[in-house]
Protein backbone atom coordinates (compact mmCIF):
# COMPACT_ATOMS: atom_id res chain seq x y z
CA UNK A 1 0.00 0.00 0.00
CA UNK A 2 1.37 3.70 -0.85
CA UNK A 3 1.56 5.19 2.26
CA UNK A 4 2.50 8.62 0.90
CA UNK A 5 0.24 11.06 2.47
CA UNK A 6 -1.85 8.19 4.43
CA UNK A 7 -3.97 9.66 7.31
CA UNK A 8 -5.29 7.77 10.21
CA UNK A 9 -8.50 7.81 9.03
CA UNK A 10 -7.57 6.58 5.66
CA UNK A 11 -5.18 3.58 7.19
CA UNK A 12 -7.75 2.65 9.89
CA UNK A 13 -10.42 2.41 7.46
CA UNK A 14 -8.17 0.33 4.81
CA UNK A 15 -7.77 -2.00 7.26
CA UNK A 16 -11.24 -2.71 8.48
CA UNK A 17 -12.64 -3.30 4.92
CA UNK A 18 -9.40 -5.71 5.07
CA UNK A 19 -8.06 -3.70 1.61
CA UNK A 20 -5.07 -3.95 3.90
CA UNK A 21 -3.03 -5.18 6.82
CA UNK A 22 -1.83 -3.45 10.35
CA UNK A 23 1.05 -5.85 9.26
CA UNK A 24 1.37 -4.53 5.67
CA UNK A 25 1.37 -0.96 7.20
CA UNK A 26 4.38 -1.50 9.50
CA UNK A 27 6.14 -3.02 6.35
CA UNK A 28 5.54 -0.42 4.29
CA UNK A 29 6.46 2.24 6.87
CA UNK A 30 9.86 0.03 7.73
CA UNK A 31 10.64 0.06 4.13
CA UNK A 32 10.57 4.25 3.66
CA UNK A 33 12.19 4.33 6.38
CA UNK A 34 15.15 1.75 5.30
CA UNK A 35 15.35 3.90 1.78
CA UNK A 36 15.26 7.51 2.91
CA UNK A 37 16.00 7.50 6.69
CA UNK A 38 18.87 5.18 7.65
CA UNK A 39 20.39 6.55 10.77
CA UNK A 40 23.66 5.23 9.93
CA UNK A 41 23.87 6.93 6.51
CA UNK A 42 24.52 10.44 7.13
CA UNK A 43 23.39 11.55 3.89
CA UNK A 44 19.77 10.61 4.83
CA UNK A 45 16.87 11.99 6.67
CA UNK A 46 17.89 9.93 10.30
CA UNK A 47 14.43 10.83 11.95
CA UNK A 48 14.65 7.34 13.65
CA UNK A 49 17.03 6.28 16.28
CA UNK A 50 15.48 2.59 17.21
CA UNK A 51 13.04 0.74 15.41
CA UNK A 52 11.09 -1.79 18.00
CA UNK A 53 9.90 -3.84 15.18
CA UNK A 54 8.89 -6.86 17.49
CA UNK A 55 6.40 -4.66 19.33
CA UNK A 56 5.50 -3.16 16.12
CA UNK A 57 4.43 -6.79 15.21
CA UNK A 58 2.89 -8.20 17.78
CA UNK A 59 0.66 -4.97 18.14
CA UNK A 60 -0.19 -5.05 14.78
CA UNK A 61 -0.77 -8.89 14.50
CA UNK A 62 -3.27 -7.98 17.26
CA UNK A 63 -4.79 -5.49 15.30
CA UNK A 64 -5.39 -7.82 12.18
CA UNK A 65 -6.92 -10.66 14.01
CA UNK A 66 -9.53 -8.11 15.71
CA UNK A 67 -10.04 -7.07 11.79
CA UNK A 68 -10.46 -10.54 10.49
CA UNK A 69 -12.92 -11.22 12.98
CA UNK A 70 -14.75 -8.15 12.57
CA UNK A 71 -14.51 -6.29 15.75
CA UNK A 72 -14.89 -2.42 16.20
CA UNK A 73 -11.78 -1.27 15.71
CA UNK A 74 -10.44 1.18 18.32
CA UNK A 75 -9.64 4.52 16.87
CA UNK A 76 -6.03 3.93 16.16
CA UNK A 77 -6.11 0.68 14.85
CA UNK A 78 -2.99 -0.34 13.00
CA UNK A 79 -1.84 3.67 12.30
CA UNK A 80 2.15 3.31 12.21
CA UNK A 81 3.46 6.38 14.87
CA UNK A 82 6.91 7.46 15.59
CA UNK A 83 7.70 8.32 19.37
CA UNK A 84 10.11 10.88 20.09
CA UNK A 85 12.77 9.76 22.44
CA UNK A 86 11.95 11.38 25.59
CA UNK A 87 9.25 9.41 26.26
CA UNK A 88 10.02 6.07 28.10
CA UNK A 89 9.08 2.81 26.02
CA UNK A 90 9.63 -0.34 28.16
CA UNK A 91 11.99 -2.42 27.04
CA UNK A 92 12.76 -0.29 23.87
CA UNK A 93 15.95 1.73 24.17
CA UNK A 94 14.88 5.42 25.54
CA UNK A 95 18.48 7.87 25.12
CA UNK A 96 16.36 11.46 24.84
CA UNK A 97 18.83 12.56 22.77
CA UNK A 98 21.23 12.13 25.31
CA UNK A 99 25.09 10.34 25.25
CA UNK A 100 24.36 9.94 29.40
CA UNK A 101 21.17 7.66 28.54
CA UNK A 102 22.91 5.86 25.79
CA UNK A 103 22.03 2.31 27.00
CA UNK A 104 18.53 3.42 29.25
CA UNK A 105 15.84 0.81 28.82
CA UNK A 106 13.00 1.75 30.59
CA UNK A 107 10.93 -0.58 32.83
CA UNK A 108 7.71 0.78 31.96
CA UNK A 109 5.56 3.13 29.32
CA UNK A 110 4.68 6.57 28.96
CA UNK A 111 1.13 7.41 29.64
CA UNK A 112 0.88 9.26 26.00
CA UNK A 113 2.49 5.92 24.60
CA UNK A 114 0.46 3.77 26.71
CA UNK A 115 -2.48 5.39 25.66
CA UNK A 116 -1.74 5.46 22.05
CA UNK A 117 -1.03 1.58 21.95
CA UNK A 118 -4.60 0.96 24.24
CA UNK A 119 -6.30 2.93 21.08
CA UNK A 120 -4.62 0.16 18.33
CA UNK A 121 -1.41 2.48 17.36
CA UNK A 122 1.59 0.57 16.56
CA UNK A 123 5.11 1.81 17.84
CA UNK A 124 7.72 1.82 14.71
CA UNK A 125 10.54 3.54 16.98
CA UNK A 126 12.06 6.23 18.29
CA UNK A 127 12.56 9.43 16.85
CA UNK A 128 15.91 11.65 17.29
CA UNK A 129 15.53 14.80 18.81
CA UNK A 130 17.67 17.51 20.67
CA UNK A 131 19.45 16.43 23.97
CA UNK A 132 16.73 16.45 26.61
CA UNK A 133 14.58 18.65 24.43
CA UNK A 134 16.88 22.08 24.30
CA UNK A 135 17.26 22.86 20.92
CA UNK A 136 15.07 24.59 17.90
CA UNK A 137 17.35 23.04 15.52
CA UNK A 138 18.11 18.99 16.34
CA UNK A 139 21.62 19.63 15.79
CA UNK A 140 21.74 19.06 19.53
CA UNK A 141 21.28 15.48 19.48
CA UNK A 142 24.19 13.61 20.75
CA UNK A 143 23.67 11.01 18.04
CA UNK A 144 23.08 12.95 14.58
CA UNK A 145 21.37 16.02 13.16
CA UNK A 146 18.14 15.18 11.55
CA UNK A 147 17.72 16.27 7.71
CA UNK A 148 14.29 18.07 7.10
CA UNK A 149 12.79 16.24 4.34
CA UNK A 150 12.17 19.06 2.14
CA UNK A 151 15.63 20.49 1.72
CA UNK A 152 18.38 17.68 3.18
CA UNK A 153 20.56 20.87 3.54
CA UNK A 154 17.99 22.09 6.32
CA UNK A 155 17.36 21.66 9.60
CA UNK A 156 13.91 20.34 10.62
CA UNK A 157 13.60 22.91 13.66
CA UNK A 158 13.59 21.51 16.61
CA UNK A 159 13.69 19.54 19.53
CA UNK A 160 11.34 17.45 18.02
CA UNK A 161 12.57 17.72 14.66
CA UNK A 162 12.59 13.60 14.30
CA UNK A 163 8.63 13.63 15.35
CA UNK A 164 8.18 15.99 12.90
CA UNK A 165 10.41 14.90 10.24
CA UNK A 166 8.94 11.54 10.37
CA UNK A 167 5.62 12.78 9.38
CA UNK A 168 6.37 14.87 6.55
CA UNK A 169 8.84 11.88 4.99
CA UNK A 170 5.44 9.58 5.24
CA UNK A 171 7.76 7.32 8.07
CA UNK A 172 5.01 7.23 10.22
CA UNK A 173 1.08 8.59 9.74
CA UNK A 174 1.18 10.57 12.94
CA UNK A 175 4.09 10.77 16.00
CA UNK A 176 4.48 12.59 19.70
CA UNK A 177 6.93 15.07 20.45
CA UNK A 178 6.97 17.43 23.59
CA UNK A 179 6.94 21.33 23.45
CA UNK A 180 8.50 23.05 25.97
CA UNK A 181 9.43 26.31 24.03
CA UNK A 182 7.97 25.63 20.76
CA UNK A 183 9.52 21.84 20.73
CA UNK A 184 6.06 20.58 18.28
CA UNK A 185 4.97 23.71 16.78
CA UNK A 186 8.32 24.87 14.91
CA UNK A 187 9.68 21.48 13.70
CA UNK A 188 6.10 21.05 12.19
CA UNK A 189 6.08 25.05 11.11
CA UNK A 190 10.02 24.10 9.53
CA UNK A 191 8.59 20.66 7.97
CA UNK A 192 5.14 21.63 6.31
CA UNK A 193 3.26 19.64 9.37
CA UNK A 194 0.59 19.74 11.82
CA UNK A 195 1.88 20.10 14.99
CA UNK A 196 -0.35 20.68 18.31
CA UNK A 197 0.89 21.70 21.56
CA UNK A 198 -2.36 20.93 24.20
CA UNK A 199 -3.12 23.32 27.13
CA UNK A 200 -0.55 22.32 30.03
CA UNK A 201 -1.98 19.26 32.16
CA UNK A 202 -4.48 18.02 28.90
CA UNK A 203 -2.03 15.46 28.36
CA UNK A 204 -0.57 13.45 31.40
CA UNK A 205 3.33 13.80 31.20
CA UNK A 206 4.02 10.80 33.40
CA UNK A 207 7.03 9.08 31.96
CA UNK A 208 8.14 11.62 29.63
CA UNK A 209 12.09 12.58 30.79
CA UNK A 210 11.85 16.57 32.47
CA UNK A 211 12.98 18.96 30.86
CA UNK A 212 11.10 21.94 32.66
CA UNK A 213 8.39 20.68 34.27
CA UNK A 214 5.67 23.61 34.56
CA UNK A 215 6.62 23.91 30.67
CA UNK A 216 6.80 20.27 29.34
CA UNK A 217 3.60 19.35 27.53
CA UNK A 218 3.46 15.97 24.86
CA UNK A 219 1.28 16.53 22.24
CA UNK A 220 0.95 14.94 18.02
CA UNK A 221 2.65 15.55 14.85
CA UNK A 222 -0.15 14.60 12.09
CA UNK A 223 -0.43 15.32 8.39
CA UNK A 224 -4.35 16.81 8.95
CA UNK A 225 -5.60 18.88 11.43
CA UNK A 226 -8.26 15.97 11.80
CA UNK A 227 -5.45 13.50 12.62
CA UNK A 228 -4.55 15.80 14.94
CA UNK A 229 -8.27 16.00 17.13
CA UNK A 230 -8.26 12.12 17.04
CA UNK A 231 -4.46 11.74 18.43
CA UNK A 232 -5.50 14.33 21.05
CA UNK A 233 -8.55 12.55 22.21
CA UNK A 234 -6.85 9.44 22.68
CA UNK A 235 -3.98 10.89 25.08
CA UNK A 236 -5.96 13.90 27.01
CA UNK A 237 -7.59 13.47 30.61
CA UNK A 238 -6.39 12.83 33.87
CA UNK A 239 -3.79 10.27 34.93
CA UNK A 240 -3.40 9.67 38.44
CA UNK A 241 0.59 9.46 37.66
CA UNK A 242 0.90 12.99 37.02
CA UNK A 243 -0.32 15.55 40.03
CA UNK A 244 -0.44 18.44 37.06
CA UNK A 245 -2.73 16.54 34.54
CA UNK A 246 -6.09 18.03 34.93
CA UNK A 247 -9.98 17.00 35.62
CA UNK A 248 -11.05 18.80 33.05
CA UNK A 249 -13.37 16.53 30.59
CA UNK A 250 -12.25 15.70 27.42
CA UNK A 251 -14.58 16.91 24.69
CA UNK A 252 -14.97 14.93 21.17
CA UNK A 253 -12.39 17.32 19.08
CA UNK A 254 -13.08 15.52 15.62
CA UNK A 255 -17.16 16.24 16.04
CA UNK A 256 -16.12 19.64 17.12
CA UNK A 257 -14.60 20.34 13.79
CA UNK A 258 -17.98 20.56 11.87
CA UNK A 259 -19.42 23.47 13.89
CA UNK A 260 -17.45 25.80 11.04
CA UNK A 261 -15.80 29.33 12.24
CA UNK A 262 -18.76 31.47 10.75
CA UNK A 263 -18.46 34.43 13.40
CA UNK A 264 -15.42 33.21 15.51
CA UNK A 265 -13.23 36.82 16.54
CA UNK A 266 -9.59 35.80 15.37
CA UNK A 267 -7.06 38.37 16.97
CA UNK A 268 -3.64 39.22 15.27
CA UNK A 269 -1.78 40.53 17.72
CA UNK A 270 0.74 43.60 16.57
CA UNK A 271 4.00 42.31 18.49
CA UNK A 272 4.10 39.36 16.26
CA UNK A 273 4.18 40.87 13.06
CA UNK A 274 7.47 43.77 13.82
CA UNK A 275 11.62 43.35 13.32
CA UNK A 276 12.84 40.14 12.40
CA UNK A 277 9.78 38.67 10.62
CA UNK A 278 10.78 37.38 7.26
CA UNK A 279 8.70 38.84 4.45
CA UNK A 280 7.62 35.87 2.64
CA UNK A 281 6.21 34.39 6.27
CA UNK A 282 4.91 37.57 6.58
CA UNK A 283 2.87 37.25 2.92
CA UNK A 284 2.03 33.90 3.74
CA UNK A 285 -0.10 34.32 7.06
CA UNK A 286 -1.37 37.77 5.98
CA UNK A 287 -3.06 35.55 3.42
CA UNK A 288 -3.94 33.34 5.72
CA UNK A 289 -5.69 35.54 7.99
CA UNK A 290 -7.60 36.85 4.49
CA UNK A 291 -8.71 33.35 4.19
CA UNK A 292 -10.08 33.13 7.27
CA UNK A 293 -11.92 36.31 6.97
CA UNK A 294 -13.77 35.03 3.89
CA UNK A 295 -14.80 32.35 5.57
CA UNK A 296 -16.53 34.70 8.24
CA UNK A 297 -14.39 34.95 10.70
CA UNK A 298 -14.38 38.55 12.50
CA UNK A 299 -10.25 39.66 12.14
CA UNK A 300 -9.37 41.65 15.35
CA UNK A 301 -6.22 43.46 16.12
CA UNK A 302 -5.04 43.16 19.44
CA UNK A 303 -1.94 43.44 21.90
CA UNK A 304 -0.08 41.16 24.12
CA UNK A 305 2.43 43.50 25.29
CA UNK A 306 5.08 42.03 26.91
CA UNK A 307 5.67 39.78 24.02
CA UNK A 308 9.65 40.54 24.08
CA UNK A 309 10.12 39.35 27.39
CA UNK A 310 9.56 36.33 26.88
CA UNK A 311 12.88 34.64 25.96
CA UNK A 312 14.50 36.04 28.47
CA UNK A 313 11.75 35.22 30.84
CA UNK A 314 11.42 31.31 29.40
CA UNK A 315 15.47 31.26 29.28
CA UNK A 316 15.51 31.88 33.43
CA UNK A 317 12.79 29.67 34.16
CA UNK A 318 13.29 26.83 31.75
CA UNK A 319 16.75 26.69 32.56
CA UNK A 320 16.55 26.56 36.39
CA UNK A 321 13.80 23.80 36.21
CA UNK A 322 16.01 22.11 33.88
CA UNK A 323 19.24 22.62 36.59
CA UNK A 324 16.95 20.64 38.89
CA UNK A 325 15.81 17.96 36.94
CA UNK A 326 18.94 17.02 35.28
CA UNK A 327 21.06 16.94 38.75
CA UNK A 328 19.12 12.90 38.87
CA UNK A 329 21.90 12.00 36.15
CA UNK A 330 24.31 10.88 38.27
CA UNK A 331 25.32 7.72 37.17
CA UNK A 332 24.20 5.83 40.29
CA UNK A 333 20.97 4.04 39.27
CA UNK A 334 20.32 4.09 35.45
CA UNK A 335 23.00 5.62 32.37
CA UNK A 336 26.57 6.39 31.94
CA UNK A 337 29.41 6.46 34.54
CA UNK A 338 32.63 7.65 33.57
CA UNK A 339 35.49 5.08 34.75
CA UNK A 340 38.06 5.57 37.10
CA UNK A 341 37.34 8.20 39.24
CA UNK A 342 38.80 8.21 42.54
CA UNK A 343 35.75 9.15 44.99
CA UNK A 344 31.89 9.48 44.28
CA UNK A 345 32.07 13.24 43.88
CA UNK A 346 34.81 13.33 41.17
CA UNK A 347 32.45 10.68 39.49
CA UNK A 348 29.45 12.53 39.61
CA UNK A 349 31.33 15.53 37.99
CA UNK A 350 33.18 13.38 34.91
CA UNK A 351 29.78 10.92 34.64
CA UNK A 352 28.07 14.70 33.62
CA UNK A 353 30.72 16.71 32.04
CA UNK A 354 31.31 13.11 29.42
CA UNK A 355 27.77 12.77 29.89
CA UNK A 356 26.55 16.09 28.79
CA UNK A 357 26.71 18.35 25.11
CA UNK A 358 27.29 21.55 25.06
CA UNK A 359 23.92 22.92 25.21
CA UNK A 360 22.76 21.19 27.78
CA UNK A 361 25.76 21.96 30.42
CA UNK A 362 25.02 25.78 29.33
CA UNK A 363 21.50 25.72 30.03
CA UNK A 364 21.87 23.78 33.74
CA UNK A 365 24.62 26.45 34.09
CA UNK A 366 22.34 29.40 33.09
CA UNK A 367 19.55 27.59 35.70
CA UNK A 368 21.65 26.93 38.52
CA UNK A 369 23.51 30.64 38.13
CA UNK A 370 19.89 31.92 37.83
CA UNK A 371 19.01 29.78 41.23
CA UNK A 372 22.44 30.38 42.95
CA UNK A 373 22.31 32.46 46.24
CA UNK A 374 22.88 36.48 45.44
CA UNK A 375 20.86 36.08 42.46
CA UNK A 376 17.34 34.29 42.94
CA UNK A 377 15.70 37.21 43.36
CA UNK A 378 17.49 39.20 40.44
CA UNK A 379 16.50 36.71 37.93
CA UNK A 380 14.41 33.83 39.03
CA UNK A 381 11.80 35.60 41.32
CA UNK A 382 11.91 38.55 38.57
CA UNK A 383 11.33 35.88 35.51
CA UNK A 384 8.42 34.34 37.73
CA UNK A 385 6.68 37.90 38.05
CA UNK A 386 6.89 38.64 34.15
CA UNK A 387 5.46 34.91 33.88
CA UNK A 388 2.75 36.37 35.35
CA UNK A 389 2.50 39.40 33.51
CA UNK A 390 2.65 37.16 30.18
CA UNK A 391 -0.41 35.09 31.22
CA UNK A 392 -2.16 38.49 32.16
CA UNK A 393 -1.70 39.37 28.39
CA UNK A 394 -3.45 36.49 27.15
CA UNK A 395 -6.57 36.93 29.39
CA UNK A 396 -6.73 39.99 28.64
CA UNK A 397 -6.95 39.20 24.65
CA UNK A 398 -9.36 36.93 25.14
CA UNK A 399 -11.55 38.45 26.73
CA UNK A 400 -12.11 39.90 22.85
CA UNK A 401 -11.17 36.94 20.66
CA UNK A 402 -11.36 33.17 20.41
CA UNK A 403 -8.18 32.64 19.26
CA UNK A 404 -5.16 34.30 18.14
CA UNK A 405 -3.20 33.85 14.71
CA UNK A 406 0.39 34.62 14.32
CA UNK A 407 3.98 33.66 12.42
CA UNK A 408 5.03 29.63 14.10
CA UNK A 409 8.52 30.69 13.55
CA UNK A 410 10.20 34.00 12.08
CA UNK A 411 11.51 32.12 9.11
CA UNK A 412 11.35 29.20 7.33
CA UNK A 413 14.15 26.23 7.86
CA UNK A 414 17.35 27.54 7.89
CA UNK A 415 20.35 25.97 7.10
CA UNK A 416 22.30 22.92 9.29
CA UNK A 417 25.39 24.88 11.13
CA UNK A 418 23.61 28.32 10.26
CA UNK A 419 23.09 29.10 13.80
CA UNK A 420 24.84 26.31 15.73
CA UNK A 421 27.51 28.59 16.82
CA UNK A 422 25.73 31.39 18.75
CA UNK A 423 23.30 30.25 21.47
CA UNK A 424 21.15 33.38 21.47
CA UNK A 425 20.40 33.85 17.73
CA UNK A 426 18.88 30.57 18.32
CA UNK A 427 17.28 31.03 21.17
CA UNK A 428 15.57 33.93 19.17
CA UNK A 429 13.92 31.17 16.92
CA UNK A 430 11.24 30.57 19.54
CA UNK A 431 10.34 34.53 19.74
CA UNK A 432 6.91 33.62 18.90
CA UNK A 433 6.19 29.88 20.45
CA UNK A 434 7.96 30.05 24.05
CA UNK A 435 5.03 32.67 25.24
CA UNK A 436 1.87 30.08 24.95
CA UNK A 437 4.57 27.86 27.19
CA UNK A 438 4.55 30.23 29.68
CA UNK A 439 1.28 30.78 29.91
CA UNK A 440 0.18 27.23 29.13
CA UNK A 441 -2.17 28.10 26.74
CA UNK A 442 -2.50 25.58 23.59
CA UNK A 443 -1.72 26.29 19.97
CA UNK A 444 -1.08 24.46 16.90
CA UNK A 445 0.71 25.35 14.02
CA UNK A 446 -0.45 24.44 10.86
CA UNK A 447 1.45 24.61 6.81
CA UNK A 448 0.17 27.80 5.49
CA UNK A 449 1.91 28.02 2.18
CA UNK A 450 5.90 27.67 0.92
CA UNK A 451 8.47 30.46 0.23
CA UNK A 452 9.81 30.82 -3.14
CA UNK A 453 12.65 28.11 -2.30
CA UNK A 454 9.65 25.54 -1.82
CA UNK A 455 9.81 25.60 2.16
CA UNK A 456 7.02 25.27 4.16
CA UNK A 457 5.93 27.80 6.12
CA UNK A 458 3.45 27.52 9.61
CA UNK A 459 0.42 29.70 11.24
CA UNK A 460 0.55 28.86 14.83
CA UNK A 461 -3.02 29.11 15.92
CA UNK A 462 -3.77 29.70 19.99
CA UNK A 463 -6.75 29.10 21.95
CA UNK A 464 -7.72 29.19 25.69
CA UNK A 465 -6.62 27.15 28.49
CA UNK A 466 -9.00 23.52 27.76
CA UNK A 467 -9.63 24.85 24.43
CA UNK A 468 -8.21 23.02 21.84
CA UNK A 469 -11.82 22.37 20.26
CA UNK A 470 -11.51 25.91 18.57
CA UNK A 471 -8.09 26.42 17.48
CA UNK A 472 -8.39 23.05 16.04
CA UNK A 473 -11.94 24.34 14.05
CA UNK A 474 -9.78 27.03 12.91
CA UNK A 475 -7.29 24.61 12.20
CA UNK A 476 -9.37 22.59 10.04
CA UNK A 477 -11.98 25.16 8.39
CA UNK A 478 -8.63 26.74 6.47
CA UNK A 479 -7.24 23.57 5.80
CA UNK A 480 -10.44 22.65 3.80
CA UNK A 481 -10.45 26.01 2.42
CA UNK A 482 -6.67 26.39 1.06
CA UNK B 1 30.94 41.45 31.98
CA UNK B 2 28.60 40.51 34.41
CA UNK B 3 29.61 36.87 34.95
CA UNK B 4 33.35 36.44 35.71
CA UNK B 5 35.56 33.59 35.92
CA UNK B 6 34.93 33.16 39.47
CA UNK B 7 31.57 32.51 39.01
CA UNK B 8 31.57 30.02 36.70
CA UNK B 9 33.58 28.16 38.55
CA UNK B 10 31.65 28.25 41.29
CA UNK B 11 28.41 27.47 39.49
CA UNK B 12 30.07 24.54 37.73
CA UNK B 13 30.95 23.21 42.01
CA UNK B 14 27.17 23.41 42.53
CA UNK B 15 26.06 22.01 39.17
CA UNK B 16 28.39 18.90 39.44
CA UNK B 17 30.69 19.30 36.83
CA UNK B 18 34.02 20.30 35.91
CA UNK B 19 34.72 21.82 32.83
CA UNK B 20 37.67 21.98 30.65
CA UNK B 21 39.48 24.99 30.12
CA UNK B 22 38.13 25.37 26.86
CA UNK B 23 34.65 24.98 28.00
CA UNK B 24 35.01 27.64 31.40
CA UNK B 25 35.91 30.10 28.79
CA UNK B 26 33.14 29.38 26.36
CA UNK B 27 30.26 29.33 29.25
CA UNK B 28 32.03 32.75 30.35
CA UNK B 29 31.44 34.22 26.68
CA UNK B 30 27.76 32.27 26.67
CA UNK B 31 26.50 33.21 30.26
CA UNK B 32 27.49 37.01 29.44
CA UNK B 33 25.61 37.09 26.31
CA UNK B 34 22.20 35.67 27.15
CA UNK B 35 22.54 37.27 30.45
CA UNK B 36 22.97 40.57 28.71
CA UNK B 37 19.77 39.89 26.82
CA UNK B 38 17.84 38.83 29.96
CA UNK B 39 18.39 42.22 31.34
CA UNK B 40 15.99 43.63 29.62
CA UNK B 41 13.75 42.10 32.16
CA UNK B 42 14.82 45.27 34.41
CA UNK B 43 12.63 47.72 32.20
CA UNK B 44 9.63 46.45 33.95
CA UNK B 45 8.49 47.29 37.35
CA UNK B 46 7.17 44.09 39.32
CA UNK B 47 6.94 45.41 42.37
CA UNK B 48 3.10 44.54 42.95
CA UNK B 49 3.42 41.27 40.23
CA UNK B 50 2.76 37.85 42.21
CA UNK B 51 5.22 35.08 41.29
CA UNK B 52 3.61 32.67 39.00
CA UNK B 53 5.30 28.64 39.57
CA UNK B 54 3.19 26.96 37.06
CA UNK B 55 0.07 27.31 35.20
CA UNK B 56 -1.86 24.94 37.16
CA UNK B 57 -2.08 27.46 39.80
CA UNK B 58 -4.87 29.08 36.98
CA UNK B 59 -7.24 26.24 37.13
CA UNK B 60 -8.59 23.25 38.65
CA UNK B 61 -8.00 24.52 42.13
CA UNK B 62 -10.10 25.27 45.10
CA UNK B 63 -9.39 28.87 45.04
CA UNK B 64 -10.95 29.48 48.54
CA UNK B 65 -8.39 27.23 50.05
CA UNK B 66 -4.83 28.24 50.41
CA UNK B 67 -1.44 26.67 49.94
CA UNK B 68 -0.93 23.22 48.97
CA UNK B 69 -4.86 22.75 50.24
CA UNK B 70 -5.69 24.34 46.56
CA UNK B 71 -4.60 20.74 44.82
CA UNK B 72 -6.24 18.58 47.20
CA UNK B 73 -7.81 17.55 44.04
CA UNK B 74 -4.30 15.88 43.05
CA UNK B 75 -4.40 13.75 46.52
CA UNK B 76 -5.02 10.12 46.80
CA UNK B 77 -4.43 7.78 49.93
CA UNK B 78 -1.38 7.14 51.22
CA UNK B 79 -1.45 3.74 50.94
CA UNK B 80 1.78 1.41 50.57
CA UNK B 81 1.42 0.21 47.25
CA UNK B 82 0.22 3.38 46.57
CA UNK B 83 -0.97 3.38 42.01
CA UNK B 84 1.56 0.75 40.68
CA UNK B 85 3.25 -2.03 42.17
CA UNK B 86 6.74 -0.85 42.98
CA UNK B 87 9.00 -2.39 40.27
CA UNK B 88 10.59 -5.90 40.82
CA UNK B 89 14.20 -5.59 42.49
CA UNK B 90 15.68 -6.52 39.11
CA UNK B 91 14.23 -4.50 37.40
CA UNK B 92 14.91 -1.65 39.58
CA UNK B 93 18.67 -2.37 39.32
CA UNK B 94 18.69 -3.35 35.55
CA UNK B 95 20.18 0.10 34.51
CA UNK B 96 22.44 0.56 37.04
CA UNK B 97 26.37 0.82 35.68
CA UNK B 98 27.48 -1.61 38.95
CA UNK B 99 25.15 -3.23 41.58
CA UNK B 100 26.16 -6.16 43.93
CA UNK B 101 22.48 -7.85 43.20
CA UNK B 102 21.04 -6.09 45.61
CA UNK B 103 22.85 -2.46 46.15
CA UNK B 104 23.77 0.21 43.46
CA UNK B 105 27.42 0.75 43.82
CA UNK B 106 29.31 3.95 43.92
CA UNK B 107 32.79 4.70 44.47
CA UNK B 108 34.28 5.11 47.76
CA UNK B 109 33.03 8.37 49.76
CA UNK B 110 34.94 8.79 52.24
CA UNK B 111 39.08 8.28 51.83
CA UNK B 112 40.90 6.76 54.62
Amino acid sequence: MNVNGLTIDAARAAIAERKTTAAALVEAHYACIASVDDASDPAKIGAYLVLSKERASAKAAQIDAMAAKGDTLPPLAGVPVGIKDVMCTRGVRTTAGSKILGNYIPPYDCTAVARMEAAGAVVLGKLNCDEFAMGSSNENSAWRPVRNPRDLSRVPGGSSGGSAAAVAADLAVATLGSDTGGSIRQPASFCGVVGLMPTYGRVSRYGLIAFASSLDHIGPFTKTVKDAATVLKVIAGRDPMDATSAETPVPDYVADLNKGVRGLRIGVPKEYFGEGLDGEVRAAVEAAIQKLASLGCEIKPISLPHTKYAIPVYYIIATAEASSNLARFDGVRYGYRAKDAKNLSQMYRRTRDCGFGAEVKRRIMLGTYALSAGYYDAYYLKAQKVRTLLTRDFEEAFKDVDAIVTPTSPTAAFKIGEKSDDPLAMYLADIYTVTADLAGVCGVSIPCGETKDKLPIGMQILGKHFDESTILRVGHAYEQAA
Amino acid sequence: MKVTEKDVAYVADLANLELSDDERARMLRDLNSILGHIDNLNELDTANVPPMAQVSELYGVDKTKAGSERFIYAAREDVIEGLRKSLPHDEALANAPSTDGTYFKVPKVIER
